[in-house]
């Protein structure tokens, strides 16, 4: 299966951009969008909610994105 | 309805639209992961309005032991994910008490984590960043202890010779409960460790 081989790449590579220890905007963006990636892979094929009903699936997708938005709008606004 | 039937019926999730577990588990798992959510809009919102003490907290955690606790939860989800699978499939779950090892493995990286961090002198009242850490680290910590549990069932269930439907919706509960366990996770590591 190449989800788990893609969680611990992603993994590896946002702590290595966390350890670099940088303070750009850029960088923190980035880790964000890559855990909410992986929060996306871990609910669509281990939670197996792509073969959920639309509902159920689209809920889980919302959330994704909603809480992608708002981490991102509180990181580049505040 | 036999195991059987019950395994045939979950085995061909690709052709139809199903639920893993009973669906009313997942009103508890979506508002939970909502509660979460506002947790990361907090670290969030501390993270902009004190940025340098939230970058000199931040200095006093192990985000090694943080990327060792996330490998060990992504680790344990795979193997859960694999050993529902088996167990729909009627074959022996062996993964799963493997997923248990890395749940407690989880536990005790998180507890030594605490032991360092208290040690350097830093406790929940020291600062918000101590307080957020702890507070939110430990409500996921209760999760998990939760989930050790969940796997506990799974394990059991996987010992019958045969599942009944309710049972085997009970056996994929437990492993979405499981796999939200490290969903929450994935954010709180990032937001505390590396977001700088």
């Amino acid at each position: 299966m190449w989800v788990f081989p893609v969680l611990v790449l992603a993994t590896l590579s946002s702590w290595l951009l966390g350890i670099e220890g940088s303070t750009s905007t850029l960088i923190g963006c980035a880790v964000v969008v890559i855990a909410l990636i992986k929060v996306r892979l871990v609910g669509l094929h281990f939670m197996e909610l792509r073969n959920a009903p639309a509902a159920l699936r689209g809920a889980f997708e919302v959330y994704v994105v909603a809480t992608g938005a708002t981490l991102l709008t509180l990181y580049l606004v505040l | 309805m036999t195991a059987t039937a019950a395994r045939t019926e979950h085995s061909a999730p690709q052709r139809h639209r199903h639920i893993p577990g009973e669906p009313g588990l997942w009103v508890f798992l979506l508002g939970d992961m909502i509660m979460f959510s506002v947790f990361f809009g907090f670290v969030a919102v501390l993270h902009g309005r004190h940025p340098r003490m939230f970058r000199t907290s931040q200095q006093a955690l192990h985000p090694d032991l943080g990327l060792l606790n996330t490998l060990l939860l992504l680790t344990a989800s795979a193997l859960v994910a694999r050993g529902l699978r088996q167990l729909r499939s009627g074959r022996p779950a062996r993964t799963l008490p493997w997923a248990l090892l890395c749940a407690l493995g989880f536990a005790a990286v998180k507890a030594c984590e605490y032991a360092l961090v208290i040690r350097g002198g830093h406790t929940p009242s020291s600062n918000d960043f101590f307080m957020y850490y702890f507070v939110f680290t430990g409500i996921h910590l209760a999760h998990l202890a939760i989930g050790i549990g969940a796997l506990t069932v799974l394990i059991v269930l996987s010992r019958r010779p045969a599942l009944s439907r309710g049972q085997l919706l009970a056996a994929e509960g437990a492993a979405a409960y499981w796999h939200m366990v490290d969903l929450l996770w994935l954010v709180l590591f990032p937001l505390f460790y590396l977001v700088a």
